[in-house]
């Protein structure tokens, strides 16, 4: 069986090592893209629900009520930031330069752990305010589009503080830059859905 | 400290779900116990659960679906009884708190842990082989993929014995599925149990188009795939596609259930009709799912028995795409009389009836493949036609069901539910039964008896008969479905007969584990020595059978469409003369096992609000797989010697009698 | 082979047995008893005929092909293990079915908009306005213009159509009588309008066919077709009824219950089905008009004080900000 045939050949992996991890990661990258696509129709399902549920008031408070751009725009401000950050990063890996990806990850760590904390600063004070997503299915689709945007965030921090450390520690592996690669396409994802939540939920909910 | 789990769980005063319940105790400790004294433990755990072999993770995939199937047809006998006994008055043998679950887990189990399972085990013993791959494009996720299935079929058989299952039917439409009206842990079970086996399909779907899309062997253009290959790549864009609905559907349901959330709740603006338009959003492109994988069975199977090329491959192909398109535009048929206006419902029932345009150019090109051909009458053969005939008359209910008109007085009725059973059973089980009969030689080295699987096949179909076209007549005499009890005596003698339908099912269903049984005895006189037992076309039946664990000591060159009947023709050695390389092959994996496990806790724990173990089961998932990807070593390369080694056995085997051979016509066991 | 055969003819006989049943039993779909459910029986009928047109040549090629070609030593058919197209083939496979699917494509565009249940029937005549409330587990009939209302059970005057406004009280259900044609779903918050008529006098099962708990089996009630002169009756004997259906006989239906026996209420209190929607419309505005919003709306408002048990929160503050917010 597969297990039995150990072998010693660690000589051939390595002859063998750029054209097959080569094609693995390009493997991978595609795998992770199609994962992406259907991430995609997660999010628009939660766009639909929003969109469907957005004038559901129930007799609590209209999205113009409760959203306040101007915080807004400073989360979104830290999440684009950060997407360019991302991509220095990813320069830096091109170039093999491994502590100026390791820098680059930690500012846009940084950055997204601010978003996070902001996020978690609005929802905390909408629901102890009595704007928490059980007083109605408008707030309750907010609450999930918005949170589920924020949990992928969440899930993309620990995925890079996770890589942060592995790079530190092995370096610029052809393992570790298939998963940069990857995260680097989750990360830019996540930017996009949020420049539709800007727009969708709060821009448009604050103008209706 | 065990949230809402008390002793009161146990269904103790139900002796029906005591007794069964102390069989699977009883049952299991034997199991666990003969494995135990055999010392087979680590074999199973090297040789099976770690394995990312996509050929033994398929076939992990069916055992487990031909358990859940007796369950789901224990629940569909008792149905079937139930509706029988309890007329006139009186009230059988199953209240209604006990049948309403049942017919629930009936759909639930035979829809996502019965005709799932059964579809993605075949493509996953045969899609990579179709294509010359050595295994798929991720086997851990593979793996993990597989464990997560399990996880969801185990919470639905826990259910049994802790707590309840969900009384809503198979789908759970709020606001009856809200948490006013099912506060207890039923709709639990069912939102953990799919949510969970949810994901392992996705993943399954993105695997899958990767394998196909890039892991092709050299030479085989798209044009040049397997029907079947074909047909698994549509159905894993369909899973992409559609399971992030489900997912997303539910977990708003459970939002609405855990944290007083106002998606489908009857009040504070919450909207039932757009869960229902979400979850048949991801229902109707499921049943596709699930039946165009059998298309692809079906065209290999008749192809190789009538020894004749397959009659019209580009249009299959095209059929196959437009259905996979179309199938994304139909689902509103689902429920014509919530009461949409009429040029909804009109554009909805018209592209539903196009549907039935391609699926019905496939129908004649599996006829056309016969006409002229040299048609051999095995058991595969046998379920191919049953399908062929019973599928039609099944596709023909069904568009009449999609004229809404007609819809609106024969919705929810016995007429719906014998339609998507005919369609169901005579296009997913008997392709399955036809899939797993064709394939089982290549997956285990020795064929299936053929007179026990003629002897089911021949239950099947006349028990379907019996059972079903009742069902349709009862649907005319006005009954709906979900019934526990019946009060038209007029309708009684159809319930009986359609009951003798269901044992004789029951009969084939037990003529099948007979086969299995026989056929494993006998495995000696009914091996396969040749590889090639049937005189298949493609490229899977040229390796021994089994095959080796890496598929294909050399990459396979391509050239045509029936790339190996080609190589036949030709005379082709089928010694490879060249010389033997290493061979790149991926590791056994414990996390995806160790994952799934976690998972079990995680899903488990919320089911009965233990919330200190929900975090637990959360952080030990997230953990499990971090610490896999500190793990480098998770590939190795086979070394020459062990090709070589594996290579000789497979030659010196075909030196061994078979139970048949290519060119034979009479066929064994 | 013979054998499988006949075998495979034998399969043939439960369909056969099947379709002669059906002429001599008690299929309600093929004996309706109102125009509505006389459209859907002949569009049934068309629509399989029109495909049997293809279905029995399939059929029939699938065992005739199975048996003339079958693998045998004195078999002397044709061979061509190579013949694999057809351009004649492929238009005659991917044509006829595509001119049947037109037809019955026009056939659907155009029964679906003559069967659409929010359509007043043609020549039907002055509609008698019924509402209905599906509750756990009967059927509440509220008739409004004649001031009564009664429990699992339903009089129309025969030849004069009836127009259902059609909610629910608790989950989903669909109301349904088969012999007198469409059903249609109701649900919490929401109204569906269904018309129907009556064309001859005569006593029709009704249930709901979507379930909806324990005591969904015994959600049935019976439909009396009758003459003008007897209907008349009939609302006469409601009226003559003590129970009234106050805030207090609604609370009591709301209870759960199972096979309610039929129940008649002499009086109605006014816009009492208005004040059933009204909790459960909150911000929701489909389903319905703007003009019916704001009119249930009202209803609900005048009412909500009187509501108790309803829903933990305050209906007509919520009523009152969330018209304010719309208009």
């Amino acid at each position: 069986m597969a297990n039995n045939a150990m072998t010693s050949h660690d000589g051939a992996h390595d002859a063998h090592d750029d054209h097959e991890h080569h094609d693995t990661n390009g493997l991978k990258v595609f795998g992770f893209w199609l994962y992406l696509l259907s991430d995609c129709i997660l999010f628009a399902m939660l766009f639909a629900v929003y969109v469907v549920l957005s004038q559901a008031y129930a007799g609590g408070p209209t999205g113009a009520e409760i959203f306040e751009l101007n915080f807004v725009l400073v989360e979104t401000a830290l999440l684009l930031a950060s997407s360019f950050t991302y991509g220095l990063a990813m320069l830096g890996m091109n170039r093999g330069d491994s502590s100026a990806v390791i820098k680059w990850l930690m500012i846009t760590f940084a950055c997204g752990a601010g978003f996070i904390a902001m996020e978690i600063y609005e929802f905390y004070h909408l629901i102890v305010n009595g704007q928490g997503p059980d007083k109605s299915a408008f707030l309750s689709a907010f609450f999930t589009l918005v949170g589920t945007h924020g949990l992928h965030v969440t899930a993309g921090l620990i995925w890079m503080a996770l890589l942060i450390f592995q790079v530190k520690k092995k370096g610029l592996t052809e393992v570790h830059r298939g998963r940069l690669m990857m995260l680097s396409l989750f990360w830019h994802f996540l930017d996009v859905i949020w420049i539709c939540v800007f727009t969708v939920v709060y821009l448009t909910g604050v103008m209706l | 400290m065990l949230g809402k789990l008390t002793i009161e769980a146990v269904p103790y005063h139900e002796p029906i779900i005591m007794i069964v319940l102390a069989a699977v105790i009883l049952g299991g400790a034997a199991l666990v116990g003969f494995i135990t004294v055999k010392k087979k433990w680590a074999y199973l755990w090297n040789e099976w659960f770690t394995s990312v072999d996509h050929k033994k993770i398929g076939m992990m995939y069916i055992i487990v679906a031909l358990v859940m199937l007796i369950r789901g047809f224990s629940d569909a006998i008792m149905m079937r009884s139930q509706q029988m006994l309890a007329s006139s008055g009186g009230q059988g043998y199953l209240p209604p708190d006990h049948y309403d679950q049942i017919f629930t887990a009936h759909g639930v189990i035979m829809i996502f842990f019965v005709a799932m399972p059964l579809v993605i085990g075949l493509i996953n013993v045969v899609v990579p082989l179709q294509i010359g791959a050595r295994d798929v494009a991720f086997p851990f996720l593979n793996s993990l993929s597989f464990w997560l299935f399990v996880v969801g079929a185990l919470l639905v058989n826990i259910s049994l014995g802790l707590g309840e299952f969900a009384k809503t039917g198979w789908l759970a439409y709020p606001p009856l599925s809200g948490a006013n009206y099912s506060p207890g842990v039923g709709v639990d079970y069912w939102i953990w149990s799919l949510q969970i086996s949810g994901v392992g399909t996705l993943l399954t779907g993105v695997n899958f188009i990767a394998t196909i899309l890039k892991m092709r062997a050299p030479g085989m253009s798209l044009m040049k795939m397997p029907v079947f290959t074909w047909t698994a790549l549509c159905a894993n864009v369909l899973i992409v596609a559609a399971f992030p609905i489900l997912t997303a559907t539910i977990a708003m349901l459970t939002l609405d259930r855990y944290l007083d959330f106002h998606f489908f709740t009857n009040d504070l603006g919450g909207n039932m009709m757009m869960y229902v338009n979400l979850i048949w959003a991801w229902g109707h492109p499921e049943v596709y799912i699930l039946v165009l994988p059998v298309f692809g069975v079906f065209s290999e199977v008749i192809a190789t028995f009538s020894k004749k090329k397959l009659f019209g491959y580009t249009s299959l192909v095209w059929a196959t795409l437009v259905i996979t398109v179309l199938s994304f535009i139909v689902w509103l048929h689902h429920y014509f009389t919530m009461g949409a206006g009429a040029d909804v419902n009109a554009f909805f029932g018209i592209a539903t009836m196009i549907i039935s345009i391609p699926t019905g150019v496939k129908i004649f090109n599996w006829l056309f493949t016969m006409y002229r051909g040299r048609v051999e009458m095995t058991s595969p053969v046998l379920w191919t036609l049953g399908f062929i005939v019973t599928f039609t008359i099944g596709g023909m209910t069904g568009v009449l069901l999609a004229v809404p008109g007609a819809n609106y007085v024969l919705h929810n009725s016995l007429f719906l539910i014998a339609h998507f059973h005919n369609v169901i059973i005579g296009g997913v089980v008997f392709g399955a039964m036809a899939g797993i009969t064709y394939w089982f030689p290549k997956a285990t080295g020795f064929m299936l008896c053929e007179k026990w699987g003629k002897r089911s096949f021949w239950f099947w179909i006349t028990g379907f008969y019996l059972a079903f076209m009742p069902l349709y007549i009862l649907g005319f005499m006005g009954m709906t479905r979900r019934l526990q009890h019946v009060d038209n005596p007029l309708w009684v003698p159809y319930l009986v007969v359609a009951f003798i339908g269901a044992v004789l099912i029951l009969i084939g269903i037990a003529c099948t584990v007979i086969q299995i049984a026989v056929s494993i005895k006998n495995r000696k006189q009914l091996q396969d020595t040749t590889g090639d037992i049937w005189g298949g076309r493609t490229l899977e039946w040229s390796t021994t059978s089994p095959a080796p664990f890496y598929n294909f000591a050399h990459e396979p060159q391509v050239s045509e469409l029936d790339e190996f009947w080609e190589m036949k023709e030709r005379g082709i050695e089928q010694e490879a003369k060249k010389p033997y390389a290493p061979i790149h092959m991926p590791r056994n994996a414990a996390a995806g096992v160790i994952i799934s496990a976690f998972s079990l806790v995680f899903g488990f724990a919320l089911i009965w609000h233990i919330w200190w173990m929900a975090v637990v089961g959360l952080v030990g998932m997230i953990a499990t797989f971090i610490v896999r990807s500190f793990n480098y070593d998770i590939d190795y390369y086979v070394s020459v010697e062990e090709v070589e080694r594996v290579e000789r056995e497979g030659r010196e085997r075909r030196a061994l009698p078979s139970a048949r051979t290519p060119n034979d016509t009479v066929v064994q066991g | 082979m013979r054998k499988s055969l006949m075998r495979g003819a034998l399969r043939g006989l439960p369909i056969l047995a099947g379709l002669l049943m059906l002429s001599g039993c008690d299929a309600v779909l093929f004996d309706p008893k109102g125009p509505i459910g006389e459209s859907e029986k002949s569009l049934i009928l068309t629509a399989t005929y029109l495909m049997l047109v293809v279905v029995i040549p399939v059929i029939f090629m699938t065992l005739w092909f199975a048996w003339r070609y079958r693998d045998t030593k004195q078999s002397k058919a044709t061979y061509t293990p190579n013949w694999a197209h057809s351009t004649k083939i492929e238009i005659v496979v991917w044509g006829i079915p595509c001119l049947i699917i037109l037809a019955l494509g026009i056939l659907t565009w155009k029964s679906t908009h003559e069967l659409d249940p929010r359509a007043e029937i043609v020549d039907g005549g002055e509609p008698i306005e019924v509402q209905v409330v599906s509750m756990d587990w009967k059927w509440l009939f509220i008739y409004p213009e004649q001031g009564i209302a009664t429990v699992n059970e339903l009089a129309m005057p025969v030849d004069r159509q009836v127009r259902f406004h059609i909610t629910s009280d608790t989950v989903m259900n669909s109301f349904f009588v088969p012999q007198l044609g469409s059903q249609i779903y109701a649900m919490a918050g929401m109204e569906n309008r269904l018309h129907l008529i009556g064309s001859e006098v005569g006593t029709y099962d009704g249930i709901s066919a979507s379930y909806s708990g324990a005591g969904f089996a015994d959600m049935h009630f019976k439909a009396h077709v009758m003459s003008e002169g007897d209907f008349d009756a009939w609302i006469e004997k409601a009226r003559g009824s003590s129970k009234v259906l106050d805030d207090a006989g609604l609370a009591a239906l709301k209870e759960p219950s199972e096979d309610v026996a039929p129940t008649f209420y002499g009086q109605v209190k006014p816009n009492l089905y208005e004040q059933i929607m009204a909790p459960y419309m909150d911000g929701m505005e489909l389903g319905m008009s703007d003009d019916q919003m704001r009119h249930m709306k009202k209803g609900g408002m005048h009412h909500d004080s009187a509501e108790d048990g309803m829903s933990d929160h305050d209906a007509s503050g919520h009523a009152e900000s969330a018209m304010a917010t719309e208009e």
